[in-house]
């Protein structure tokens, strides 16, 4: 990427993280760029192990540092090279201007806390304002999602998953921050209480223009929450566009198995176009590209080498020696 | 046609310290030979007690059920032990279903040993088609199932449940430990053994998708009650019940020019221990009134469309 892209929002450029265990190296992120507009939503869209949630700990430099290690990129936020900055200025980024959702909700609770008192101490560190303000504002907060101020002093263990995502959403949000990470926020949640939690998410985001990272392997989802998408696999994202071109126009081989494999309501097919094999181990990944010995595709140019981020129609970029539209796999 | 499996008036209660749970309460449902009832629902309607329950995994509070002809509500330990080759079970987790101490051979090999009808060469045989049919390859007969990614656990669970040459399997949640690629793997297994051996299945699942991929006919569960069940097609294009229509409109589309209508759900969900008589979705249903508090009774509204809803004809005009 180049520095007309250090100008947006956010900007994460080159970015190489690795694991190791046991003496072998894991390689989780290989050189991934995407850039963000404040108010927008991208969706990273991929398989477990894939290196989604790595991607957004990395952004907020939570990655348990070792085993892993930022090898190389930088991300930039308005400017700022998140991954220059000491412990101390990120502590002031953190929950401030970059917030996480987890799929989870017990992640970020505290169950011996109430719950209400766990959203104004966000609020407090980040605000040089008195407690009782700080409740005041979590109160405000809890009542934005939807949970009565009565449940203030209530616990995490007396609220039902929903309602416990919900309390961690109002926690992520105390502060305006102006990125949201949200890590597969609903896969635990039924879907009835999916759909609310997702229009609330929507909601706050409109209302506060928070730039958005969705992580999600929900097609539905991508579609109905997300501007741009990025495919990620093997730690690299071999697809990205905006979610037009992902939908209706997409090239890459790994993108066409990924939305030929996964049921969908709106589109019938007697047989699932099951991606054959598994996904690459990433303690030796395949040479050239990684997807090629899934791949019907391939050919010998594919084995070797570094493969080229064409940019196949403009924004829309794809990681293939043969991009091509409307095949099945 | 006769049903392969039939349950009527179902329950299964358990003794809580709160009161008696009512998990399954009074379904009534029935299955044809070859076909695969998705039942659907959220997490704690009962869609899984129900599936163990006809099976007799676990023991049914009251009601009757009916397989292939036969009333088997009571069975001896020897006729039950007849009744486990003809109806078995495929679980969710297959990190947890497989006994981690032996080999991937031993574990298939395991159901056709304990019905004491094969000679060990028949055995080592049908272990090794057996291994065919679900495509895990022979070089992995001596792994443990540690040892093994998700999707090949999972076929290892299959071809066990597979092992006695069943004739209805309760597959509950069977692909949603998986990852999505190896998902697909999956379903289409199922659905290649369905055709070739004429098997039924009960899908139990929460996944809307993946139900309706498979599916011939839903059943919809809330709260241990059975609100509507038709074939695939009609409960998507023309669900009838209040629920399954906000269920359904629940789901984020696919379709990126589809707009979300959402069908608002209400207030909060009712308790299944000791619940009152009456519709136990009233106190969130955007239609419910008086009336509702009357116990429901499942009608066929059209030919093979059955609903539970006092006031369906009313909504639905």
């Amino acid at each position: 990427m180049n520095e007309k892209n250090r100008g947006q929002f956010l900007s994460v450029e080159d970015l190489v993280v690795e694991y190791t265990s046991d003496g072998e190296v894991v390689h989780a992120v290989n050189g991934v760029s995407f850039h963000l507009e404040k108010g927008k939503t991208i969706g990273l869209v991929g398989e477990t192990g894939a290196g989604k949630t790595t991607i957004a700990k990395s952004i907020m430099r939570i990655l348990q540092e070792p085993p892993a290690r930022i090898a190389g990129g930088s991300i930039w936020l308005e400017g700022t090279d998140l991954l220059k900055l000491t412990n101390k200025e990120m502590y002031e980024v953190r929950g401030k201007k970059v917030s996480m959702i987890f799929q989870d909700p017990m992640t970020s609770l505290n169950p011996v806390h109430k719950v209400g008192d766990q959203i104004a101490e966000v609020i407090q560190i980040h605000n040089n304002i008195s407690k009782k303000e700080a409740e005041k504002r979590a109160i405000e907060m809890l009542e934005r999602v939807g949970i009565p101020a009565e449940r203030y002093i209530e616990y995490p263990h007396q609220f039902s998953g929903g309602m416990k995502q919900r309390v961690v959403i109002a926690m992520a949000l105390a502060c305006n921050p102006e990125l949201l990470l949200a890590d597969e926020p609903t896969s635990a949640l039924d879907v009835t209480i999916q759909a609310e939690v997702l229009a609330m998410i929507k909601k706050l985001r409109d209302e506060f223009d928070t730039a958005m990272i969705m992580i999600t392997h929900d097609l539905g989802i991508v579609a109905q929450v997300c501007d741009d998408v990025a495919i990620v696999y093997a730690g690299e994202i071999v697809e990205y566009g905006s979610k037009e071109d992902i939908y209706l126009h997409r090239m890459h081989p790994y993108t066409v198995g990924l939305f030929g494999a996964i049921p969908q309501l709106d589109v019938h097919v007697n047989r699932l176009a099951a991606i054959k094999g598994l996904p690459p181990d990433p303690t030796a990944l395949p040479e050239g590209c990684h997807f090629h010995p899934r791949c019907p595709f391939a050919t010998e140019e594919c084995r070797h080498g570094e493969i080229p981020n064409q940019e196949v129609r403009p924004g829309h970029f794809c990681k293939c020696l043969h991009p091509e539209e409307g095949r099945s796999l | 046609m006769q049903p392969l499996m039939e349950v009527q008036h179902l329950k299964k209660y358990f003794k809580t310290g709160g009161g008696m749970l009512h998990a399954v309460d009074d379904v009534t449902m029935s299955i044809e030979e070859g076909r695969t009832m998705g039942v659907v629902g959220e997490s704690g309607c009962g869609k899984s007690t129900l599936g163990r329950t006809m099976i007799h995994l676990l023991e049914s509070t009251d009601g009757k059920i009916i397989f292939n002809g036969r009333d088997v509500t009571h069975v001896s330990k020897a006729e039950l032990h007849k009744l486990r080759e003809d109806v078995t079970i495929i679980f969710q987790d297959p990190y947890s279903s497989l006994d981690p101490r032996y080999t991937v051979e031993r574990i298939i090999r395991e159901p056709l040993v304990i019905s004491k009808r094969f000679s060990k060469g028949e055995i080592d045989d049908r272990v090794e088609e057996l291994m065919e049919m679900v495509g895990i390859d022979p070089r992995f007969s001596l792994s443990y199932p540690h040892e093994l990614d998700g999707g090949r656990r999972q076929r290892i669970g299959i071809a066990r449940a597979l092992a006695l040459n069943p004739k209805f399997i309760v597959c509950d949640e069977p692909v949603s430990a998986l990852d999505v690629s190896i998902q697909a793997q999956v379903l289409n297994l199922l659905q290649d053994l369905q055709e070739k051996q004429n098997l039924t299945y009960v899908f139990v699942t929460h996944n809307m998708s993946v139900v309706r991929h498979i599916s011939n006919d839903i059943s919809v569960m809330y709260l241990g009650q059975l609100v509507e069940t038709a074939d695939t097609e009609t409960t998507f294009k023309r669900p009838l019940h209040p629920y399954t229509k906000a269920l359904l409109s629940a789901i984020p589309s696919s379709d990126i020019n589809k707009k979300m209508e959402r069908i608002p759900l209400k207030g909060e969900i009712n308790s299944p221990i000791d619940p009152k008589p009456g519709c136990r979705f009233a106190t969130r249903c955007i239609y419910a009134t008086e009336k509702c508090k009357q116990p429901q009774e499942l009608r066929e509204i059209e030919p093979r469309h059955f609903v539970s809803c006092c006031r369906c004809e009313e909504i639905n005009s």
